[in-house]
């Protein structure tokens, strides 16, 4: 069985972000950047999978610049088998890449698609969905635990009214939640034979896409700040302030 | 502009969640808004009748009775071509993001999830929504329709009510509907408090609470105390003291009640993304220098476990009083 794993290069999740100076943009000088946390939850199931025997091959598949091979090298290392960028430099939303990724599915046809609920950028959650509409298959999101018996898919997802159960047949995309494993750390070995792995390169254009923009983004600014209130001395003086003056109890 | 509000429901009833998308679609759109819920047996139908929607649609079915996305998905864009529907809404959710995602695809029709303000300018449709956790805000443009969109909950807040009472027109569902996906169960555990999305105080705990124990024993009495719902933060659910379903903050829940109470939280900006828009924060930790007191409107500098006891006690009173 065939995983297909997204690898999307984002900021360093600890890195202090902060709008460019005329507010377009991020202020991208300095910034160290990362496989989005969520897809290296998702590549470390697919590799969890693989030793417990039930999957074969690991694709890592990454969208953006020639800068992105670093994460799939970091992929690859990790135990993804091979790697595909798809190179553009264009910043894509979540619709283009979805339909680049439905060409990445009809050439490797995988039997699973494994990747982060949402990237901690933008943020969007939308792509494993779309994906799966797209392709008409099954999904499951915000997976905390997953089972493979016969082809058949059994996740536990979390929801906001608790944590449920669904059972999706295989083929199906499934988006990785906080919870579903840690991620291992990247042993030295990993790295020596991730060199000697393959990484293909690839256009949107050989693919038969050609991203066209529907969504923008114009503008970065900071969010408004809450101003800090008073400090109070004890429980009683808090109570009555709560009474009298917010007059929230 | 032409609205299609998504109910949030559980396949069997409508929640309370819908409420900021309808606030929505009424400042948007004023009344050339239809809502669709969609279940099977819905109670909390009436509850969607009251603001002014000029249809409330309701598709019910067996195959319905449970929210998964890849039923209820085919059923919203059935009603999405009906409506000639411009924009397709509903509130941030789980629920939400699983199943308007979809419906994008399916419709493929770009998405902007959680959105903090809406404009048209010059054809464009230009929104802001939080970005990079909710550290930044980004103002994306938006062209062509449909567009489908979740509205964060708390910039949108309730809608009004109206004195006339909107028509509830059964829709039909699509004969072909994919059953390939199998809901099996759900496990909660609210334990009969207020669902955290929903209530008008919360009480949240962080990692200094030790133990599952401790933590329902110092959080959940001050919230019972209130009426409250409880929270807590990553660190707390990480070392398993609180289930994963009571996370506030950027990767778990967003909640702005009128009362957020913060105890042995330090506040990383993780949790303040979650929370930063109640009325009233108050803090209590044990360290000066926590960054939740740049946020708090009341900070008391405390050991948890000297000042919860008698906090309670106190509000006891006041609220008899």
């Amino acid at each position: 069985m065939k995983i297909v794993v997204t690898v999307k290069r984002v900021p360093d999740p600890y890195a202090k972000i902060s709008p460019n100076a005329d507010g377009t943009d991020i202020a991208r000088e300095g910034l160290q950047w990362a496989i989005n946390p969520f897809d290296e939850i998702a590549l470390e199931e697919a590799i969890r999978l693989k030793e417990a025997g039930k999957a074969t091959e690991i694709v890592a598949v990454s969208i953006g610049g020639d800068e992105c091979q670093e994460q799939l090298r970091t992929a690859l290392a990790m135990g993804a088998d091979r790697a595909l960028l798809v190179q553009t430099a264009e910043r894509l939303e979540p619709l283009s890449v979805v339909h680049i990724l439905t060409r990445i599915y009809q050439r490797e046809q995988p039997q699973l698609i494994l990747m982060g609920k949402q990237a901690i950028d933008t943020d969007d959650n939308q792509v494993g969905q779309m994906l799966a509409a797209l392709l008409d298959l099954p999904q499951a999101t915000f997976a905390s635990k997953i089972t493979l018996e016969n082809g058949v898919a059994t996740v536990q997802r979390e929801t906001d009214a608790g944590i449920e159960t669904i059972r999706i047949p295989l083929p199906a995309v499934i988006t990785a939640d906080l919870r579903l494993n840690e991620p291992r750390y990247v042993a030295l070995t990993g790295i020596i034979r991730a060199r000697s792995k393959p990484l293909e390169v690839l256009t949107p254009a050989e693919l038969g896409i050609n991203p066209h923009a529907r969504v923008r983004l114009v503008a970065v600014e900071r969010p408004p700040a809450r101003q800090a209130g008073k400090r109070v001395q004890d429980v009683k003086e808090l109570v009555r302030l709560l009474k009298e003056e917010a007059r929230v109890i | 502009m032409k609205i299609l509000v998504i109910a949030e429901t559980d396949g069997a009833k409508v929640s309370e969640k819908s409420l900021p998308a309808i606030a929505f679609a009424q400042q948007v759109a004023g009344e050339n808004f239809t809502i669709l819920a969609i279940g099977h047996n819905l109670s909390g139908i009436d509850s969607l009748t009251r603001y002014g929607a000029q249809s409330v649609w309701v598709a019910e079915e067996a195959r319905l009775a449970k929210p998964l996305a890849e039923r209820y998905a085919p059923v919203v864009v059935q009603a999405v071509q009906h409506l000639g529907a411009d924009l397709v809404v509903a509130t941030t959710s789980t629920f939400s993001r699983d199943l308007l995602a979809r419906v994008a695809g399916l419709l493929n029709a770009p998405m902007l999830s959680d959105i903090i303000s809406f404009a048209v300018r010059d054809g464009h449709v230009v929104v802001k929504r939080p970005i990079y956790s909710a550290n930044l805000i980004g103002t994306f443009e938006a062209e062509g329709t449909p567009l489908v969109l979740t509205v964060r909950g708390p910039a949108w807040g309730k809608p009004r009510s109206v004195e006339t009472s909107s028509p509830v027109q059964p829709l039909s569902v699509p004969a072909e509907l994919s059953t390939r996906s199998e809901w099996l169960s759900l496990e909660g555990s609210a334990g009969g408090r207020p669902d955290l999305t929903q209530a008008r105080v919360v009480v949240s705990g962080g990692r200094p609470l030790k133990d599952a124990e401790t933590f329902e024993k110092y959080i959940g009495k001050l919230a019972d105390v209130l009426g409250g719902a409880v929270g807590a933060t990553r660190a707390a659910v990480d070392a398993g003291i609180a289930p994963n379903e009571l996370q506030v903050g950027q990767t778990g829940k967003t909640v702005a009640p009128e009362l957020y109470i913060a105890v042995a939280i330090s506040g990383s900006v993780q949790h303040l993304a979650g929370m930063k828009d109640s009325r009233v924060i108050v803090a209590i930790n044990i360290d000066p220098e926590a960054p939740i007191f740049q946020v708090a409107d009341y900070g008391l500098v405390a050991d948890l476990y000297e000042v919860v006891p008698p906090l309670i006690e106190e509000l006891k009173q006041a609220r008899s009083s």
